[in-house]
């Protein structure tokens, strides 16, 4: 095994590190890791597009920076891009065949930020369509398969910068969360997920599901690793009006504090909610006495709306996608289909062009947001979301954070859940209150099932608690050491 | 019944496109005329992926259109989007405002038989424009019956003015519109040309019988593509209207278009067919929100208001109302004006009658609005003093006008080139006099038989003899003394 090889296998940061001793070129890292790429789509469908002209003049400018004493964070390090992110030069379908042959013009700034820290862009994620799905099963491409075991999801919609992180083709990938689409598959993969607070990683570039809710985050195998693409992606942008203009909190700093003293609340909706597998109730209450051998306090808190918040969300994020996805037309870019007058144009560009679980959420969202019905559905989702954000801050007058499963269930098989959408929306209970909260969340592999599939813990906190919540995750990385595990199918 | 016995009720929702540099959302240029889709970005394209951000320059101008109105600007406004779809709008929705606008309330006067009557606005809010679709092109190579899209116009800045239902006339509407039209020209938030679609109108009208109480059907009348349009849709629609009532007939609540070919309106869509454009708060917008000191610095940047301009200029230079009316028409104008006034502060008044009498008459609306006077302000006032001093007769510089229109130079320099002094000295006109009276002794003869008409003959003649540089009144006099002399 080479040099490369094993950097490639290890943490983002040894590999960065390598780069910047000059030890290994980042074009050598990337040549490796395109080649691990192709690998990693045809083995588990993760990727859709690859990048490789731009791949090697990225990891090119690293190395002539490097050699001028440039300190970059990531230095040469892989990056895979979720599909619905734009990268200049890359083709941006967001899983579906609406956007066929549509190309980026310029890179998403989360991307743009990666990018300047040394980044280097390998390939273009799959994910469900649109963002919209639990299981990456809605991609219009193909599905993707877990390297934790092929005949299992990923999880959703991320699942492709998920399983590509797992099967080692990338330390580090980003995606979106709307509703869990980072946490979610990183639980499911045996990663580190987060979110941030709503509005600390810009959207601009972000092929939008539901502007309220959608925000980037990262994957990585490490706590560190995806500590660092916080600090990286984090910070204001001009372009993105939601975008926070507070400083942006040290994540890395915190880090090394430990946990000693916060106090962590075990969610009690998580019980009472059942629908618990019993390997990950066991997970959930290992990881809270890991927590208190690390010296923080533990005590039960409730959230209790958070059993309306999978109806809530389901409202919310549909009236919001019914409108964003209006755009795609067929009018002036993307396939159209259709021809004769206008209506024929709209109705087969979007007939052909949309999946069923996107044309599902369109009609779902847009019979939400109709006269007569907007008061009794989007109205009341978006009161009860104002309540649930209350709940949330009485509970953090108590604790520092939240802590409860990522997901109810470690990856499922393939069409366990697609005859029946409420189980898959269901698959959602424990992301999406946060995602409406505008809280910051992340996942953290906590332990393996019986089976040997990895389960996640989530870390929900206030505002602007990022460094509280790596923090904690760093101790559970130690305590589970999960992180160690090399999936079973990766390459 | 009669058309009488009907009052009507109308209520015009008027769109102002705001004279921004840049458009409501991202940086490109608002352009009139360029070649299509060549003044476009990915964001006024609704490409994937990208977001809005609010220029602030069109809160502005919306500000200065509500403090104009005595709107009251809200600390927070929410931005909306209306869904719908069409070729001309590239994001399925128009970014808008719907229950927050930027300002509520505010005031339009308008000038009816029984004097001045202010009408109340409901609102002034935000939106930007959609593109428009072609129909007809310059290129062969575009397959018949095709549509194509330009976008150059989609997100520029608009501001809409809903007033309340308080018109009572086409003439009311026609007034209402030409006073929000000077409005927003003052204080430069809009070029507000209706023919060129920076402002447009829809009409909602209703008519009910004298006394009642209960409002009638509204019909909505859209396509009035001119202010005198308005006029006449209104009119046309009050009487289709009341006489549909007068028949025992029932008003439809619809949308009608105006054709101005024919004068008529005609059903567009009726209330069945009506749009649901799904209204919720735009989530990449978040809240408008205005704090005192950007209100503030707005209130100071003010101009003085179109009709508090008019009230100056009566007491100011003593001029009748209805011509410091017409010259405040426009800014320009009345700055053009002041110029020529305080030049020649002696006789503010000769100034106005000349500009309104002499020069207004020569230029077109147009021109009148952009204060495109065709002399310089300086010229007439000099004009105007040379005739105040008698340098000049009146007729003289009437004569001389077009000649300092034409070649641009200085009064002075133009009369002195000309020989146009006028000749004050008595004793050479009494010369001109002398001669003739003299080669008409019949016309004296009866001038002292008591034909006094007689005397403009003479005077006319002696002007004529003098060509034209007889001081009148000098002439009038020595005229007066040598007939009556015998």
């Amino acid at each position: 095994m080479s040099a490369v090889d094993r950097l490639l296998d290890g943490p983002a940061a040894d590999l960065a590190r390598a780069v910047r001793e000059r030890e290994v070129t980042a074009v050598a890292v990337a040549e490796k890791a395109l080649g691990r790429v192709r690998a990693a789509a045809d083995r588990h469908g993760s990727y859709l597009w690859f990048a490789e002209d731009l791949a090697l003049a990225q990891a090119a400018e690293v190395d002539r920076l490097v050699e001028h004493g440039e300190n970059f964070p990531l230095a040469g390090v892989p990056l895979a891009v979720k599909d619905n992110i734009h990268v200049e030069t890359l083709p941006s379908t967001a899983g579906s065949k609406i956007l066929a042959g549509f190309v980026a013009a310029e890179s998403a700034t989360c991307v743009r930020r990666l990018v300047a820290a040394g980044a280097v862009v390998v390939g273009k994620t799959n994910c469900d369509e649109f963002g919209m799905g639990s299981s990456n099963e809605s991609s219009a491409y193909r599905p993707v398969k877990n390297p934790w075991d092929p005949e299992r999801v990923p999880g959703g919609s991320s699942g492709g910068s998920a399983a590509a992180v797992a099967a080692r083709s990338a330390p580090l990938a980003i995606g979106t969360d709307t509703g869990g689409s980072v946490r979610q598959p990183a639980s499911l993969c045996g990663l580190v997920g987060w979110k941030p607070t709503y509005g600390r990683v810009s959207r601009y570039g972000l092929i939008a599901f539901a502007s309220s809710l959608d925000q980037a985050g990262a994957f990585a195998r490490t706590v560190e690793d995806a500590a660092l693409a916080f600090r990286e992606m984090a910070g204001e942008d001009p372009r993105d009006s939601t975008s926070l203009r507070t400083p942006v909190p040290d994540v890395l700093g915190r880090m090394k504090k430990g946990v000693e003293g916060l106090r962590v609340g075990l969610l009690l909706e998580a019980e009472a909610e059942g629908g618990l597998a019993p390997d990950v109730r066991k997970s959930f209450e290992g990881t809270a006495e890991l927590l208190r051998k690390a010296g923080a306090t533990i005590v039960e808190v409730s959230v209790p709306r958070v059993p309306m918040a999978v109806p809530v969300y389901y409202l919310v994020a549909t009236a919001e996608a019914s409108s964003n996805l209006a755009r795609f037309d067929g009018i002036r870019y993307g396939a159209r289909r259709g021809d004769g007058d206008l209506a024929s144009v709209y109705t087969g560009t979007r007939s052909a062009g949309f999946g069923p679980e996107v044309k599902r959420r369109i009609l779902l969202g847009t019979f939400a947001l109709s006269a007569g019905y907007q008061d009794a559905y989007y109205g009341r989702a978006e009161r009860v979301r104002a309540l649930l954000r209350r709940d949330f801050d009485a509970a953090f007058l108590k604790v520092d954070a939240i802590l409860c499963p990522t997901s109810p269930e470690t990856a499922f098989r393939f069409g366990a859940k697609t005859a029946d959408p409420l189980q898959m929306y269901l698959a959602d209970v424990f992301t999406v209150p946060a995602s409406l909260a505008g809280l910051p969340a992340l996942s953290v592999p906590s332990g393996l099932s019986s089976e040997g599939l990895p389960i996640g813990m989530q870390f929900i906190g206030p505002v602007d608690s990022e460094p509280v919540l790596f923090a904690l995750a760093r101790s559970v990385e130690e305590g589970a050491g999960v992180w160690t595990l090399k999936p079973p199918d990766a390459l | 019944m009669a058309l009488s016995d009907y009052e009507p009720v109308i209520g015009l929702e008027v769109h102002c496109q705001l004279k921004t540099r840049t458009k409501s959302f991202c940086a490109c240029p608002v352009v009139f005329g360029a070649p299509p889709n060549s003044a476009v970005c990915p964001v006024c394209l609704g490409y994937p992926g990208v977001l809005p951000v609010l220029n602030r320059e069109m809160v502005t101008l919306a500000m200065r259109v509500a403090l104009a109105t005595g709107s009251e600007i809200q600390e927070r406004s929410v931005f909306a989007r209306k869904n719908y779809f069409y070729p001309d709008l590239p994001k399925g929705y128009q970014i808008s405002q719907l229950d927050r606008p930027l300002a509520v309330g505010g005031h339009v006067p308008v000038r009816t038989s029984g004097g001045e009557r202010p009408i109340r606005l409901s609102r002034i809010h935000l939106e930007e424009d959609a593109g428009k679709l072609m129909h007809e092109f310059p290129w062969d190579d575009v397959p018949t019956g095709a549509s194509l899209v330009d976008l150059n116009r989609a997100g520029t800045p608009l501001i809409e003015i809903v007033s309340e239902p308080e018109i009572r006339s086409g003439d009311e509407a026609w007034d209402y519109l030409n006073r929000l039209r000077r409005i927003v020209r003052y204080v430069d938030a809009s070029d507000g040309n209706m023919e060129e679609g920076s402002l447009r109108c829809d009409a909602n009208v209703s008519v009910r019988r004298k006394g009642a109480v209960p409002l009638g059907t509204k019909v909505e009348v859209k396509n009035l593509n001119s202010i005198n349009h308005v006029r006449k849709a209104i009119e046309h629609e009050v009487e289709r209207q009341a006489g549909t009532l007068d028949r025992g007939g029932a008003v439809v609540q619809e949308t009608r278009l105006w054709h101005p070919e024919t004068g008529t309106t005609r059903p567009m869509r009726s209330k069945e067919e009506a749009m649901d454009y799904r209204y919720f708060p735009d989530p990449d917008l978040g809240t408008l929100e205005v704090d005192g000191e950007w209100k503030q610095g707005v209130a100071e940047s003010m101009p003085e208001l179109p009709d508090a301009r008019v009230a100056r200029l009566v007491l100011q230079y003593g001029l009748p109302l209805a011509d410091a009316d017409t010259i405040c028409l426009s800014r320009p104008l009345a700055d053009w004006f002041e110029a020529a006034a305080l030049a020649h502060p002696s006789n503010p008044k000769g100034v106005a009658n000349w500009l309104l009498s002499e020069l207004l008459s020569r230029i077109g609306d147009a021109d009148r609005q952009a204060g495109r006077v065709p002399l310089a302000p300086a010229a007439l006032a000099r004009l105007v003093a040379r005739i105040d001093d008698g340098t000049i007769s009146g007729k003289i510089g009437k004569e001389l006008l077009p000649l300092l229109i034409d070649s641009g130079k200085d009064p002075d320099e133009l009369i002195r080139e000309k020989g146009l002094v006028q000749v004050t000295d008595e004793g050479e006109i009494r010369g001109v006099v002398e001669g003739v009276v003299g080669a008409n002794p019949q016309q004296a003869a009866a001038f002292r038989a008591g034909k006094t008409q007689a005397l403009g003959w003479f005077v006319g003649q002696v002007m004529k003899a003098s060509g034209g540089k007889a001081n009148p009144a000098i002439v009038n006099r020595l005229l007066k003394e040598r007939l009556e002399q015998g």
